[in-house]
């Protein structure tokens, strides 16, 4: 048996029948990360061996650890965000979901790799360097936790936590061919996650199957007094929607999903997706999203303008880097031009022209009117659909290289992505096939906001009548 | 008629006197060790969120409510966008198009009688750290304990049309802010500042001058001083055909001047755009009318109240009313003697002219009980109006009881009218030439006489007394 090779609800029974050990699987994991990572460089930092104290192997996790993304605040620990600007920054205080997993008994394993501010869907932009996707190491892992999808497909981690504001759980997950789930927005507190979007941001799972996925979710989400945005709801055992049955669902088809720009394969595994879920017994529906070609003109105002102002407070006073000059203005002009990277500061440039007197009305303004006939779509849609369903991205993986100067095919391979954060609802990646190349294909749930249990439901029935999760990269 | 007339507005910042500040759990106490009172929320730190206290959200309201206003009931926060050092975030915490109130007045008496001074709105914001600038080495240093304060905004429309109007805005406003227990309003310790906006025209135009914005105001009379200094200056450019800028001045309180600003002009862009970190929250009418219940006895009812329960005038129970505590005393006193008027000239005066500062009349060494101890005596003709005074003096320094001074000092009225006759001989015998002058119809000689008396009884003697005895003997002088 290989603990890294185990999914997390596997290695608690296993651990419940005393047949391994926390110190065993902890001790495979630094081993495997050391043998495999760098010719993947998912991890940009590991936490010491200090960081396994016997007494968390109590709790419901027994000490398995956990991979968490560089924007995630671990007290004490480097936190990055992986971008020169956050250099040298230890957070004196652990984000919401950090004391949450210490409270179940996890721990963070290491610091994933990430684009810088998880600006991009390449996880090319990190300051750290490229993470490599584990099916081909000439093509990216997706972005922006790329580290952590990888991680997680690399075997290197049993589990890991990333964020998504437009896709930077889901778009990895599927191109690694794991599991990424963004929750609701409002389900996970976003306390201690260095904000790139507030409306848009939250922080969610990427496991090995669906049902860590529940397990890690039942953990991380919940009520914070500390996140006025988090949702006073009452919260389900996720495990308990685990069940493989799905008939009489009503799953909606978006047509705007098949559209141009759509890679032949992946249309061709999704569909096939489509039907076996049909001959499971959901009911299958073409639906319209008819504000759907707006979502990345709105997408990169609203998260730009806001973006513009969450960034604004790295300026070199307090912590991180600084390039000090004559006056403040040049400290602070100095600093920011050196300490950000080019996709950074093409945000907060969009965002700070978007927000800026005489625009705001054009463009933030009308973005946020747009947002809302998007969302009214997704009203509109599940009042006749219990899941909506197409793909995660328009294509498989691409090359490393491929799109990181032409940042407007990046934007474009969040399309499918982006609507889901615009909207606030939950929605899942899980795999559905593969290229020819042998490049992992994902499929993309909706579902109305706080049904994440209908995501569970139809994932974990795809997933025990299909083998596609149990495919694993060849990484030596 | 002046050709020339002044347009002023005021806006007032107020820290609110919250047991912690707006967004986290930290203490707003004044004076602490520098960045003892922050945390890595009003620190900025990345990843933290702010949570609205409830608590400043209900000061907003209890002053929305007492100025009059409407208030909005939904409410929202935006983000104010610019880099200063003092500012962690580098956005502020504001509220830009919908503030917590619109519209509501002040009431103040003017020469022509009382007018309303319309208030523009009121909102809520966090306020900034502190920076602190050495002077031995080029390098400044930073206090946050001030960071996330909470802060309530008091816009004026330009209602204003004299420095001495502008004067009694603020103080009226700040006995309501008072009143309300919202706020120290302690200007030295910056707990209230405000700054004015003042531009001239002709009498009678409608359209609005330049205006200049004044800061730096660390007191009221600093209010009034700069407007005036300021009106004078925008008048005699007109007057000399040159232009008013519009500008920040600030005033200079010891040369009594404003000067410009010196930086650099910068276009202001603030980007304000909704606050997403915070939900916007409704507020029902159920929760705006558990406020109104709440609400103290303001100013402006309790002067009416004085006026109709003790028969003040308009003028006294402005005075008694403008500071709470000094309100308080006076109705304490009132309460333990049924004088309104002679308590309310004595508080009015002996008693002002010792503490100076109504503020400080908490701290004022002799209490309600006291002070009408002393008066009545006063009323028995125990002693006499002067020998209060001097008792009153005494009391102030050595906290001793009325009584113990009158005996001890022998102040005590004279009863016996054999020895106030012998003194009054005496008078007339030491000044012929003064009973001559009485003797030929100079009034002031009796005057002159009454205090030769009077000096000699060293104030213990009735006044009445002595004039009606004094005449009497001078009549015998005459025959």
């Amino acid at each position: 048996m290989e603990p890294f090779r185990q999914t997390a609800h596997a290695l608690i029974k296993l651990l419940e029948e005393k047949k391994t050990s926390t110190k065993e699987i902890h001790d495979a994991l630094r081993e495997r990360v050391a043998k495999v990572d760098p010719s993947i460089h998912a991890f940009i930092s590991l936490d010491g061996d200090s960081e396994t104290p016997s007494s968390i192997s109590e709790g419901l996790l027994h000490g398995i650890p956990i991979a968490v993304k560089d924007n995630i605040c671990v007290k004490g620990r480097l936190t990055t965000c992986c971008s020169k600007i956050l250099a040298g920054f230890r957070p004196p205080y652990h984000a919401t979901v950090i004391e949450r997993l210490i409270g179940a008994g996890s721990f963070p394993l290491g610091r994933t790799n990430m684009d810088e501010f998880a600006f991009g869907s390449s996880t090319e932009t990190s300051c750290y360097g490229i993470t490599r996707n584990p099916w081909d190491k000439e093509r990216i892992p997706g972005g922006s936790s790329g580290g952590s999808a990888a991680a997680v497909a690399a075997d290197l981690a049993i589990w890991a936590l990333g964020s998504d504001t437009g896709g930077s759980i889901r778009q990895p997950a599927s191109l690694c061919g794991v599991v990424g789930l963004k929750p609701t927005y409002g389900r996970v507190s976003r306390y201690g996650l260095i904000a790139f979007a507030s409306s848009l941001d939250q922080i969610g799972p990427v496991t090995k199957d669906v049902e860590d996925c529940a397990l890690l979710l039942n953990v991380i989400a919940g009520h914070d007094e500390r996140d006025s945005t988090s949702a006073e709801r009452p919260l389900p055992d996720f495990r308990l929607s685990l069940k493989n049955d799905i008939r009489g669902l009503r799953i909606g088809v978006p047509k705007e999903y098949f559209a141009e720009g759509l890679d032949g394969e992946v249309e061709t595994s999704v569909r096939q997706a489509i039907d076996t879920l049909k001959r499971l017994g959901g009911e299958i529906k073409e639906i319209s999203l008819p504000h759907s070609r707006h979502v990345v003109a709105v997408y990169y105002l609203v998260a730009t303008a806001e973006a513009s102002s969450n960034l604004a407070r790295f300026d070199g006073v307090q912590y991180g880097f600084r390039d000090e000059a004559g006056d403040l203005l040049s400290t602070y002009a100095q600093t920011r031009a050196k300490g950000f990277g080019t996709e950074a500061k093409r945000r907060i440039m969009l965002g700070t022209y978007a927000l800026s007197s005489g625009y705001y009305d054009a463009y933030y303004l009308k973005a946020q009117k747009v947002r809302t006939l998007i969302k009214k779509d997704f009203d509109e849609a599940f009042t006749h659909c219990d899941c909506l369903i197409g793909p995660v991205s328009p294509t498989a993986a691409f090359r490393i290289g491929e799109k990181i100067n032409d940042p407007l095919a990046m934007y474009l391979s969040d399309i499918y992505t982006i609507p889901v954060n615009l909207a606030g609802i939950p929605a899942m990646s899980i795999p559905c096939g593969f290229t020819k190349d042998a490049l992992p294909i994902g499929l993309h749930l909706l579902a109305r906001p706080f049904a994440e249990e209908t995501l569970f439901r139809v994932a974990y029935t795809f997933e025990q009548n299909t083998e596609f999760h149990e495919r694993k990269p060849d990484v030596k | 008629m002046n050709p020339y007339e002044a347009v002023v507005g005021i806006e007032m910042h107020l820290e609110l006197s919250t047991q912690t500040k707006i967004f986290c759990g930290c203490s707003t106490r004044f004076g602490a060790e520098p960045n003892s009172q922050t945390c890595p929320v009003c620190l900025g730190l990345p990843g933290t969120l702010p949570v609205l206290n409830r608590k400043a959200l209900e000061y907003g309201i209890k002053v929305a409510l007492a100025l009059h206003g409407s208030i909005t009931p939904r409410i929202k926060f935006d983000r104010k966008n610019y880099f200063y050092p003092d500012l962690p975030k580098n956005y502020q915490i504001s509220q830009y198009d919908l503030p917590l109130c619109t519209g509501g007045f002040v009431t103040i008496e003017t020469e022509e009688g009382k007018r309303k001074i319309n208030i523009r709105r009121v909102h809520l914001e966090e306020d900034t750290g502190k920076l602190v600038h050495l002077e031995e080495e080029a390098a400044s240093l930073l206090d946050f304990n001030r960071s996330g304060i909470p802060l309530l905004e008091i816009v004026s429309e330009p209602d204003l049309r004299s420095p001495e109007e502008a004067h009694a805005y603020v103080t009226a406003l700040k006995a309501i802010l008072e009143y309300l227990e919202v706020s120290n309003c302690n200007m030295e310790e910056g707990s209230l500042r405000c700054d004015t906006n003042v531009s001239v025209r002709q009498s009678g135009s409608q359209e609005l001058g330049v205006k200049v914005e004044i800061k730096n105001l660390n007191s009221f009379r600093a209010v009034k001083l700069s407007l005036q200094y300021e009106i004078t200056r925008q008048i005699d450019a007109l007057e000399k055909g040159e232009k008013v800028f519009q500008e920040t001045r600030l005033w200079d309180a010891a040369k009594n001047v404003t000067l410009p600003m010196r930086s650099k002009e910068y276009a202001h862009d603030y980007r304000y755009f909704p606050e997403p970190d915070l939900v916007p929250f409704i507020l029902s009418e159920k929760e705006i009318q558990e406020v109104r219940k709440s609400l103290p006895e303001l100013p402006e009812e309790r002067i009416e109240r004085f006026k109709r329960d003790y028969s003040l005038s308009s003028y006294d129970a402005g005075v008694l009313t403008s500071e709470k505590a000094l309100s308080a005393y006076y109705e304490a006193s009132v309460r333990l003697l049924n004088k309104p008027k002679l308590i309310a000239n004595w508080i009015m005066g002996p008693v002002l002219e010792q503490v100076k500062d109504p503020r400080d009349i908490d701290r004022f060494s002799v209490s309600p009980e006291r002070l009408v101890e002393l008066l009545e005596a006063l009323e028995r003709g125990e002693i006499t109006q002067l020998a209060a005074k001097k008792v009153l003096d005494v009391m102030v320094k050595t906290r001793e009881s009325p009584q113990v001074i009158i005996q001890r000092e022998h102040l005590a009225q004279i009863q016996d009218v054999g020895a106030l006759d012998r003194l009054i001989r005496e008078a007339i015998e030491e000044n012929p030439k003064t009973v001559s002058d009485y003797h030929r119809g100079k009034e002031s000689a009796m005057m002159y006489l009454i205090g030769q008396v009077m000096k000699k009884t060293k104030g213990s003697a009735n006044p009445e007394k002595v004039n009606q005895r004094l005449k009497e003997k001078l009549e015998e002088t005459k025959k």
